[in-house]
């Protein structure tokens, strides 16, 4: 097997373990190292606090797989090359913040048109503009979701710890293939500088990409298969030669801009495609919902002491719940309608001006009192903090 | 159907859209004989910008890929790193290039990746109606400079050079024969080959800029306008206003190609 | 003993009336004068110019090579 000069292959087998591994690491190393376990072989980034390290990591790691790293000129280079990279047949990601994420959209939205996988880390800060590079936020959570201009969907996953930093980073690449589409990785600085216990596990569990069912002469590369999903996805000179247009087309790829129904068709297809799939895509962590009357709907870093502050409430008898989401986006309606039928009261606390917290409210359509719990500034909830809100409230 | 076309065009996209007499179709027309002459189409991977010039690869049948503006050239470096052996061009326009192109333009020169960029330069912004373009000769009238344009442009050739580019051309489209050789030149030359081709635009340059959307006659005024490097150097420089340089301006063989030094430099023990 | 070179002659000179734009830039390169204006009309409805003077043709390709729409073809005699 030639590690020599002009080898071009791609290592794509990332050596299984004989044993789980134990790692003390960072939420920014945990992504980059979930990353590589789940096949990225090509990243593209540029410095920006406070996910530089996901970059320098991968400067390092990515290398000894044969992978390629760029650090490339600015953020929209960045996504640009990883876009190309993946019609290039890999599995590719980059990492950055508030400012560099906003410049990403573009690509985003042109990843989402054209069925692109890619991963796109978001290690959030303070914002707005250039805001607070060194402290947290959760202000982004809507952009994650509506950056681009247009209709479109993504997957945005948000882990709360290291080991979801890494686990969640592995999703992200196997639901990119699934959907083939952009799956955005919200973590924030809290995440992302804390170092954790991670278990890398012996072996991960990969989706590779499909190949196309059907033979070039056949293959109609974005008309909707099974589930309203594509047929596998061809990377470039393999015979295929598909035309990838970020203007709206039809099903063979040519531009469709002109045509009112088959723009309507394609506009709601790349969007079902993520929609009609929102009970497949819910990932949850519930803690004695059954009974509550009380529950919090979290998500990211405020998570941890909002548990806590659960438990907490628990040992003075009150019925609190806590509700943990790991994919925000599709937003699981059906699981926080439910919280709204049983608890009277649900708090959501987040680290920007209380985003989520309307949505909850939007799902929930007054059958429980919602309460924001914001929080700005860069720092994280309390335990004390939440559990004296809920408190105060009851 | 010319055979050339029959061979290696998409049928359903025909006609081709681009307006009556302009020098893009010129350049598709040449680019498909250079890939024939080179026998390189299954390598082929194409991406095209945004603008006149971005249509050009989409008639192909090769791999192509449609994307943003002022970013074909990051898109491509992505499908080159990702399989060296594949032969990649891009087709931009002067304001997708060095407009809103300007920064990956001269990092992509600046690293050498072997690329094949052909510019297609008709000093203006022709998709979008025909505004004011960084190509724009000083002076000209377009629909946001109706006062004349106060801006000197960009010589591009001067610019790839200068920020690294490895093979460095230009041509115009009343130079088919030249052109071929160069495109063929450039797309073997292992480095960054930037082709600059000076091209009629009738319906915009032409009539705001030119004051006439005769093709023949934007045509001849490409011609007339052209100088060797050679008359170039005997010409003093207050008579090369408004002249354009053609030929092959640059070739440097023997800079290190950026794809390969990455291939050349994965580390040879793996650790986690 | 040298041989003089075999002239050149176009077999035929086709242009398309389905991509013919009568943008006439192969009347103007043509050095040998082999194309004129016509009435004739494409599909499209544009007036097209025509091969009025085929014989003059030296297959140089200039206009085959120019033509923005792809839509001349030149067709050599063979020896």
């Amino acid at each position: 097997m030639g590690r020599g000069k002009s080898d071009f292959r791609m290592r794509n087998k990332w050596e299984e373990r004989n044993s789980v591994e134990t790692l003390v690491i960072h939420g920014n190393e945990a992504c980059a190292r979930g990353a590589i376990a789940a096949g990225c072989r090509f990243f593209a980034g540029y410095p920006i606090t406070p996910a530089s390290e996901v970059t320098e990591i991968m400067s390092r790691l990515l290398p000894r797989y044969r992978g390629v790293f760029l650090q490339m000129e600015d953020e929209i280079a960045s996504i640009c090359a990883i876009l190309g990279a993946a019609w290039g047949g890999a599995k590719t990601c980059t990492a950055t913040s508030g400012p560099g994420f906003t410049l990403m959209q573009e690509g985003i939205g042109w990843a989402a048109e054209t069925d692109t996988p890619v991963v796109v880390i978001n290690v959030m800060r303070g914002g707005p503009a250039t805001g607070q590079p060194t402290s947290s936020s959760q202000q982004d959570v809507m952009q994650a979701k509506y950056g681009s201009h247009g209709d479109y969907e993504v997957i945005v996953l948000v882990p709360s710890s290291a080991q979801e930093a890494f686990d969640l980073t592995v999703k992200a690449f196997n639901l990119a293939e699934v959907y083939r589409n952009p799956v955005i990785v919200l973590t924030d600085e809290i995440v992302g500088h804390t170092r954790e216990k991670v278990r890398i596990p012996d072996k991960v569990e990969i989706v590779e990409r499909k190949k196309p069912a059907s033979l070039p002469a056949d293959y109609v590369p974005f008309r909707s298969a099974a589930e309203g999903l594509l047929d596998g996805m061809p990377a470039f000179n393999q015979g295929y030669g598909i035309l990838v247009d970020g203007q709206l087309h039809d099903e063979f790829g040519g531009r469709a801009g002109h045509i009112p129904e088959i723009s309507a068709a394609m506009v709601e297809r790349i969007c079902r495609k993520i929609t009609d799939h929102a009970d497949d895509l819910v990932d949850v962590e519930e803690w004695m919902l059954e009974d509550a009357e009380v529950a919090f709907v979290t998500f990211g870093s405020p998570a941890r002491p909002a548990l806590r502050a659960a438990k907490d409430a628990r040992a003075q008898g009150i019925r609190a719940g806590f509700l943990k989401l790991r994919v925000l986006w599709p937003l699981p309606e059906k699981i926080i309608d439910r919280v709204g039928r049983q608890a009277r009261r649900i708090i959501v606390p987040e680290m920007n001006m209380g985003k989520i917290s309307r949505e909850v409210e939007r799902v929930v359509a007054g059958r429980a009192e919602v309460v924001s719990l914001p929080k700005l500034g860069g720092e994280v909830h309390t335990p004390a903090e939440i559990l004296k809100s809920m408190i105060n409230a009851h | 159907m010319l055979p050339l076309a029959d061979k290696y065009l998409r049928k359903r996209t025909l006609p081709l859209i681009f307006c009556p007499g302009c020098g893009d179709g010129t350049v598709l027309n040449v680019f498909l004989r250079a890939v024939d002459d080179l026998g390189i189409f299954k390598d082929l991977s194409l991406v095209g910008g945004i603008g006149c010039s971005g249509w050009l690869p989409t008639y192909l049948q090769s791999d192509v890929l449609h994307v943003l503006h002022g970013r074909a050239i990051p898109f491509a470096c992505g499908l080159k790193l990702t399989d060296p052996r594949r032969k990649v061009v891009v087709f931009t326009g002067d304001g997708d290039c060095v407009g809103i192109g300007g920064n990956h333009f001269i990092h992509a020169a600046r690293r050498n990746i072997d690329l094949t960029v052909i510019m297609i330069n008709n000093g203006i912004y022709g998709m979008t109606g025909g505004q004011v373009a960084p190509t724009t000769p000083l002076q000209g009238r377009t629909q946001t400079s109706p006062y004349g344009n106060l801006e000197p442009p960009f010589d591009v050739c001067e610019l790839a050079r200068s920020a690294g580019a490895t093979y460095v051309a230009r041509w115009t489209a009343a130079h088919p024969v030249q052109l071929l050789k160069t495109i063929k030149e450039g797309m073997e030359h292992p480095g960054f080959s930037f082709i600059e081709v000076m091209a009629q635009c009738p319906t915009q340059a032409g009539r705001y800029i030119e004051g006439t959307s005769n093709a023949a006659e934007l045509l001849n005024l490409l011609k007339k306008r052209s100088v060797s490097l050679e008359q170039a150097k005997e010409t003093p420089p207050e008579e090369m206003g408004g002249k354009y340089v053609v030929g092959k301006l640059h070739h440097l063989t023997g800079k290190r190609e950026f794809t390969q030094a990455i291939y050349d430099n994965f580390p040879q023990e793996k650790s986690r | 003993m040298t041989t003089s070179p075999r002239k050149k002659a176009a077999k035929e000179i086709i242009i398309d009336d389905q991509f013919c734009k009568g943008c006439n830039l192969c009347v103007e390169v043509c050095p040998r004068r082999v194309f004129s204006g016509s009435s004739k009309r494409s599909r499209a409805g544009y007036s097209m110019p025509q091969a009025t003077d085929p014989g003059k043709c030296s297959v140089c390709f200039l206009c085959e090579m120019t033509c923005p729409d792809l839509a001349i073809t030149v067709i050599e005699e063979s020896p």
